[in-house]
């Protein structure tokens, strides 16, 4: 048998090599647990430092089996060698709630009726927020050895910073849900899609910013903390702990200037009150301090008010993730080398 | 149908290093643009492709970029400038176990590698039982892999990657890892993984490695692929690539190879000429096994004398001209590889047929088959004007009753004890006491 040798073999002095057609190789027939590749339709894959953005958009796609495994992974690795487990992810707000209602039943009355239930309405959307954001920022840093040795769609690990703060969310909707029982305060069950929607802009805004936020603090590692500091800037930006309408649509400066549309410059501003309106849903109430008066503490939108704003904040922002993804295709490149 | 599974496109790799890398940004608001890089090219315009069912290996000395390129292959790293394009799915094994989760058992991570690799729940439920048998971790399946011992570790990594099916698997250097029992079971796996067709493409610095597994290989220095052709004629370049590096760290201290010379340039120059014109101008008419008493029985006792004789013909004048012998035995393993100019022979081809003889006082292996590869190539190795695999064989008998490989000189001797006068003089000098 002659060893085929595939045209000159070029010497040390030859840099530039040309394509050679190599000999005839073995046809693929062997069985493969492959979804897509079975020796006909074989993926082909491009590693180049200009990968276009629908193909990015393919390979996150492909890959959304990965994220649930990390989001898996991240919960277990959150709670191994606990006895209770993913139960502490419960009673950690349940417990917030008790607090809660103990400091304002009796020390800090502010007059709003169950002020626990409109209180932990918003902070349900901050919660899934701000953690999402939080551990999506540190997220590549922390998973340096992963980017450095696998390949995968980096882009899935800010996601599954996201998607672990929606599995958290969903504990502590739960614990909402039971209290909601045990206050005798009923959601507006007619409006209940629209909680849905805002948690659904909430976490495309949130999975734009831990992409871009993500890739940023790769090359600058002060990005985390200052995030950190931002987002309790953020937090009290939004009408969580005090309510729009008893504030700032009321007696604020900007409301005096008629500059309140600056406030919804903040696009979380109308998730909360999304959630406000549909769980907490007392719009008019009796004030329960002095003196005791009807009071609004909602404002007085309809239900299509705040779906218009719901859909105007989802808009912008799928608008930005897109953004965010092509910033991240641009800064992927040097990941490997600068952590 | 494209057949390429691994096409590499001039692809550069860039890195900067810094000095310092200022990485907060009081240190970069601080020194400002004035960060100096220096560019390091850690791959300079690298083409090559992997034809499906192909086994490359990747040989290079350290730091010649031969990781990166795995890396830019895996889609670790972003090429700076050109793009790799990989059909079909791809395992990389940059380090073993590198997907795992420390705090996670076998189990999940086994599913978790999976489906990094891209495979879904379902799939990894097909091949589980096997990804565990194979990493021999059947009662430690579900325990953290923490507590794994390294062995453990790099048997489940390995395990992962090479039970995955993947269409093209890139290794790098991590079969020297493990026992020396695992390690047989790595190169059988990889060695039915050839057989299924599949594509390998493997960084090493074991030439050998190269040689026992590989179909072809390519060579890099400083970033730049310096060749690509047939196990054996990479190597060759590989070495001499080793040799001019130390040559240049020792600088005229004695080389085991003398530098090349400009004579020897200007017959790399002729040869691929003639090879760019489509001639072969030295080419193999027969190879020919002789021994003692080939008459009467078809096999070489051990111990012998065996001339193996290259016929040639040159159509011109050839000068440079080197003749490679192999012997290798049936399981392929080399067990020597010499050629003409190691042999000190200087040869050119005159025109017309001629022969060559390599003559081996003695034949000292046991019982086997043999093989007998041989090639003619220019005295750099850049050109091969011919090659046979296998050109001849023969066969070998043992009339003694030892067994194993080779038949090395021994003497059993009495050393201690009553009878142990005859060799005292012997065992003394042997014998520390």
């Amino acid at each position: 048998m002659v060893l085929e040798v595939p045209g000159p073999v070029p010497g040390p002095s030859d840099v530039n090599q040309t394509e050679q057609e190599n000999g005839s190789p073995t046809e693929l027939t062997f069985g493969s647990p492959w979804p897509d590749g079975n020796g006909a339709a074989k993926v082909t894959r491009t590693v180049s430092a200009n990968v276009g953005l629908w193909r990015r958009v393919v390979a996150v796609w492909r890959s959304r089996e990965l994220l649930a495994n990390l989001v898996r992974t991240e919960i277990k690795v959150k709670y191994k060698n606990s006895v209770l487990g993913i139960m502490w992810s419960m009673v950690a707000p349940a417990m917030t709630l008790i607090i809660f209602t103990i400091v304002f039943s009796f020390l800090l009355k502010n007059g709003i009726p169950h002020f626990v239930i409109f209180l932990f309405s918003g902070l349900l959307l901050w919660n899934f927020f701000q953690t999402a954001v939080q551990t999506g920022t540190g997220t590549i840093v922390n998973n340096s050895g992963l980017v450095k040795k696998v390949s995968f769609p980096r882009e899935i690990l800010a996601l599954a910073s996201v998607g672990t703060a929606s599995v958290f969310f969903f504990f502590q909707a739960i614990v909402m849900v039971i209290f909601l029982f045990l206050v005798p305060n009923a959601p507006d069950y007619s409006l209940i899609p629209l909680v849905f929607l805002a948690l659904l802009a909430g976490a495309v805004w949130a999975a734009a910013l831990a992409v871009f936020l993500s890739a940023v603090n790769v090359y600058l590692r002060d990005t985390q903390h200052l995030v950190e500091v931002l987002l309790t800037a953020w937090f009290w930006a939004c009408p969580i702990v005090y309510a729009y309408q008893r504030t700032v649509a009321k007696s604020s400066k900007l409301h005096q200037w008629h500059l309140t549309w600056i406030y919804f410059l903040n696009p979380l501003t109308p998730l909360v009150m999304t959630f406000q309106r549909v769980l907490y849903n007392i719009p008019v109430g009796r004030l329960t301090v002095k003196p005791y008066q009807v009071a609004r503490f909602l404002p007085p939108w309809s239900g299509s008010t705040y779906l218009v704003a719901d859909l105007a904040v989802l808009g912008i922002g799928l608008v930005l993730f897109v953004l965010a993804l092509v910033v991240f295709g641009r800064l992927e490149g040097n990941f490997a080398e600068e952590l | 149908m494209s057949t390429t599974a691994v096409d590499v496109r001039d692809v550069s790799k860039r890195f900067q290093l810094a000095k310092e890398r200022y990485t907060s940004l009081k240190e970069r608001v601080i020194h400002g643009g004035r960060v100096k890089r220096e560019d390091l090219w850690a791959l300079r315009d690298v083409n090559f492709t992997v034809a499906e069912g192909e086994t490359v290996g990747i040989l290079g000395r350290n730091g010649s970029g031969k990781s990166t390129l795995l890396k830019c292959i895996c889609g670790v790293l972003q090429p700076t400038s050109g793009e790799v394009i990989v059909r079909g799915n791809l395992a990389g094994l940059l380090e073993l176990g590198a997907g795992f989760q420390q705090e996670l058992s076998g189990r999940d991570n086994i599913y978790l590698n999976g489906s990094m690799l891209g495979m879904s729940k379902r799939d990894v439920d097909k091949i589980f039982d096997e990804i565990v048998a194979f990493a021999e971790l059947e009662q430690f399946i579900d325990h953290q892999v923490k507590f794994y011992s390294s062995g453990m570790y790099v048997r489940l990594g390995f395990a992962v990657a090479v039970n995955m099916d993947p269409h093209v698997l890139v290794i790098d250097e991590v079969l020297s890892v493990g026992d020396e029992r695992f390690q047989r079971k790595c190169m059988e796996r990889i060695k039915t993984f050839q057989e299924e067709g599949r594509t390998i493409l493997f960084v090493t610095h074991s030439p050998d490695q190269v040689r026992s597994i590989c179909d072809r290989a390519v060579v890099l220095d400083e970033g730049h692929l310096v060749a690509e052709g047939p196990p054996g004629e990479a190597v060759r370049i590989f070495r001499e690539h080793l040799l001019e590096a130390s040559d240049v760290l020792n600088q005229g201290s004695v080389g085991q190879t003398p530098a090349v010379s400009e004579e020897a340039v200007a017959d790399e120059a002729a040869a691929r000429s003639f090879v760019q014109e489509g001639l072969r101008p030295v080419r193999f008419t027969d190879v020919r096994v002789y021994y003692p008493g080939m008459e009467e029985r078809p096999y070489l006792l051990t111990g012998d004398a065996l001339h193996i004789r290259l016929h040639f013909n040159a159509t011109t004048v050839t000068k440079g001209v080197v003749f490679v012998l192999e012997l290798r035995d049936t399981g392929g393993n080399c067990i020597l590889r010499t050629d003409t100019d190691i042999l000190g022979q200087q040869i050119d081809v005159p025109e017309g047929t001629g022969a060559i003889e390599f003559r081996f006082a003695t034949f000292p292996f046991l019982d086997g088959a043999y093989e007998v590869h041989a090639g003619i190539q220019s005295r750099l190795g850049g050109v091969v004007f011919d090659w046979r695999e296998p050109a001849a064989s023969f066969e070998v008998m043992h009339p003694g009753r030892s067994t194993g490989i080779v038949d090395l000189p021994v003497q059993a001797l009495m050393v201690e004890g009553p009878m142990a006068e005859v060799a005292a003089g012997v065992s003394q000098t042997v014998v520390p006491s």
